[in-house]
């Protein structure tokens, strides 16, 4: 199995369904899914779409309830506890008693590396995400940017190979947001991680992926899967060219074809 | 100068001080005695310098000066009505009260000037968070003991505060041997052990599910004993000496602890918590990095409520058999021996102490919980 075939997250008929008071309610169903190493892979589709249910799967914040899923060629639980991906949420999640440097510090010291280990890890991420001279703040003296800045600095801290990034974006307004897109791809070029990235917005996820997966929902599942044509390297005008916006016709496509009318 | 500066404290003061002109002498002379010459001079001095500051309040002049001015013009004034009243109890006429209300007034509008003063050094602005609650409360003292000489009030129903103040210096000894007993003993021992019983069978509750669904309602029912109850049993139990109230305490501290721990416990995000998880945190690890810190907001809260409930707690169960010393016997002896003002003293004893150890554990808050939003600074 040569590097770049690896498979990191690979689902099979994956289903999870969770019971209610209403009755169940099926939040995945027959999901087939490969991602490989390195890949940029975007999850899109409307709210209720499951985009969310699949990254918790594959973190083992959830367990699904048919099917089978590996991280990493091993259970969601053990890739869990072998601490092999960082997890990035909507909201930065900082603690607010804690610096950013002893937040992004915080993995690290519950995974026992040394203080001197610690603070070297800590200065090279936050270099990574341009945070250098904000070390010693608190999270609320810094702007929703730059936390979430701090927290994708945070799981990237222990070197996990594979990254969620649950609409990390989402939260933020566009400047900051496109600013943040730029810096994201740099950095994923940078660090040649595999990355899980869930959003709604189809401009975000045609100028970041190699990978688009879209997704409908009521059940929950993958109406298409498109492998994008542009370069690496991808400068925020190419969003422009008629090749993106052939891509995110696409996009536009095939979550209209999984959008039902029943509701 | 114009009246159209004046504010309308000022304003109230000058008229109150005009009728109070025409209402001289300020006290009765008691039958037989003539007035002392002295009484006339010193009156017409107090009333001039009311009168001055009612007018520096309206010259154009900043608000820090005007307020110096104001705090000492009207404090002097203050200091020569109550001398002039020394010996004249609760024959004082309505001038007298005319005059105090002025005088009142003007703090008020000292008070009033400060409070708009705006500075920038830290150090400043700690001064001013003391010197206003400082002559707010230096005017409940003074209107009280107006009101309790100037008009006479029974010692038995309320005793003028330089009366209890006399009886504080005189009995410095007594006083400190029943803040040793009360405070010292039984409360500092029945508050450490309360909150820190209450804090541990907390997380042992959070641990152990049986405990949870068990324990609470059981602490809900102790919550609920009333104090007078509790008390003399344990009296019974633990004997006449502090031991007992410090029981006492203990059993009244021990359940907002726990209450408050439990809730504090699940105060934190389910964001937050799902991080740990994706660390594989163990328990101990996401109780110690993240359940506790997000709690003690909670936790600061109970010690808060704790800080009064264990010296009331105390004070209380001594009114139900102790030795010979205590702040709660010494209460309930010296009432029935009609000493007010013993009463009183150790009411204010009661007070300053409630107030220092409520103050150190808010000051220990702040240091600990800077990070939560009511408590930010930048």
């Amino acid at each position: 199995m040569n590097e770049s075939s690896f498979s990191v997250v690979s689902a099979k008929k994956l289903g999870l369904t969770f019971q209610t008071s209403d009755g169940p309610v099926h939040a995945l169903s027959n999901v087939d899914l490969d991602v490989k190493r390195g890949d940029f892979v975007s999850f899109i589709g409307p709210s209720g779409c499951g985009k969310t249910t699949f990254l918790r799967v594959i973190a083992d914040l959830e367990k699904a309830t048919a099917g089978e899923i590996t991280v990493n060629g091993m259970t969601p639980e053990e890739a869990r506890k072998s601490r092999s991906y960082g997890y990035v949420f909507q909201a930065p999640a900082l603690y607010p008693w804690r610096t950013i440097e002893k937040n992004i510090a915080l993995p690290l010291e519950i995974m026992g590396h040394s203080k001197m280990e610690r603070a070297s890890r800590v200065a090279r991420t936050l270099d990574l995400v341009n945070l250098t001279g904000f070390s010693k703040k608190y999270p609320w003296q810094l702007s929703g940017g730059m936390q979430q800045r701090a927290s994708i600095a945070r799981a990237l801290a222990f070197d996990a190979d594979l990254l969620l990034m649950d609409e990390p974006f989402g939260a933020l307004d566009e400047i900051v947001r496109d600013h943040l897109n730029e810096q994201l791809l740099k950095l994923w070029a940078r660090t040649r991680k595999t990355i899980c990235f869930v959003t709604h917005s189809i401009p975000e996820a045609v100028y970041l992926s190699t990978k688009i997966v879209v997704m409908s929902p009521r059940p929950g599942r993958v109406t298409d899967i498109i492998d994008s044509t542009l370069p690496k390297e991808r400068p925020l005008e190419i969003r422009e060219t008629p090749e993106f916006l052939a891509i995110a016709h696409r996009v536009r496509e095939g979550l209209r074809a999984g959008h039902s009318y029943e509701e | 100068m114009s009246l159209l500066r004046m504010s309308w404290q000022a304003a109230l003061a000058l008229i109150l001080m005009i009728v109070a002109l025409f209402n001289l002498p300020l006290v009765d002379q008691p039958v037989g005695l003539d007035a002392p010459a002295t009484a006339m001079t010193t009156t017409f001095l107090a009333w001039l310098i009311l009168m001055a500051a009612i007018g520096v309040d309206a010259l154009p002049r900043p608000a820090i000066t005007r307020a110096a001015a104001l705090f000492v013009l009207t404090h002097l004034a203050t200091y020569l009505l109550m001398t002039e009243i020394a010996d004249g109890d609760g024959l004082d006429r309505l001038s007298f009260f005319l005059m105090i209300a002025a005088s009142w007034l003007i703090a008020w509008r000292c008070v009033t000037l400060l409070s708009g003063i705006e500075v920038r050094t830290p150090f400043a602005s700690a001064l001013l968070r003391l010197l206003i609650p400082a002559i707010f409360g230096a005017w409940i003292v003074i209107l009280w003991e107006a009101a309790t000489r100037g008009a006479g009030i029974p010692f038995i129903i309320l005793p003028p505060p330089s009366a209890i103040g006399v009886r504080i210096a005189g009995s410095v000894a007594i006083l400190w041997a029943d803040v040793q007993q009360t405070i010292l003993k039984a409360v500092v021992f029945g508050y450490v052990v309360g909150c820190a019983s209450g804090f541990v069978i907390a997380i042992l509750a959070d641990r152990i599910s049986f405990l949870r669904r068990g324990l609470m309602p059981i602490g809900n029912l102790m919550s609920a004993l009333p104090i007078v109850g509790v008390a003399p049993i344990m009296v019974m139990w633990f004997g006449f000496d502090w031991q007992s109230k410090a029981a006492v305490v203990i059993v009244m501290t021990f359940f907002p602890m726990l209450v408050n721990t439990v809730a504090g416990l699940s105060a934190s995000g389910a964001m937050e918590r799902d991080l740990m998880r994706s660390y594989a945190s163990g328990y101990w690890q996401t109780l110690a990095k993240l359940r506790l810190p997000a709690a003690m907001p909670f936790i600061f809260n109970a010690l808060k409520i704790n800080s009064t409930l264990a010296l009331i707690g105390a004070i209380v169960a001594e009114f139900f058999g102790t030795p010979i010393v205590g702040m709660g016997f010494r209460i309930s002896t010296e009432i029935g021996r009609m000493n007010v003002d013993m009463v009183w003293a150790e009411i204010a004893v009661a007070a300053l102490a409630g107030s220092v150890f409520y103050g150190i554990v808010a000051l220990a808050e702040r240091l600990t919980t800077f990070w939560h939003p009511s408590n930010r600074q930048g």
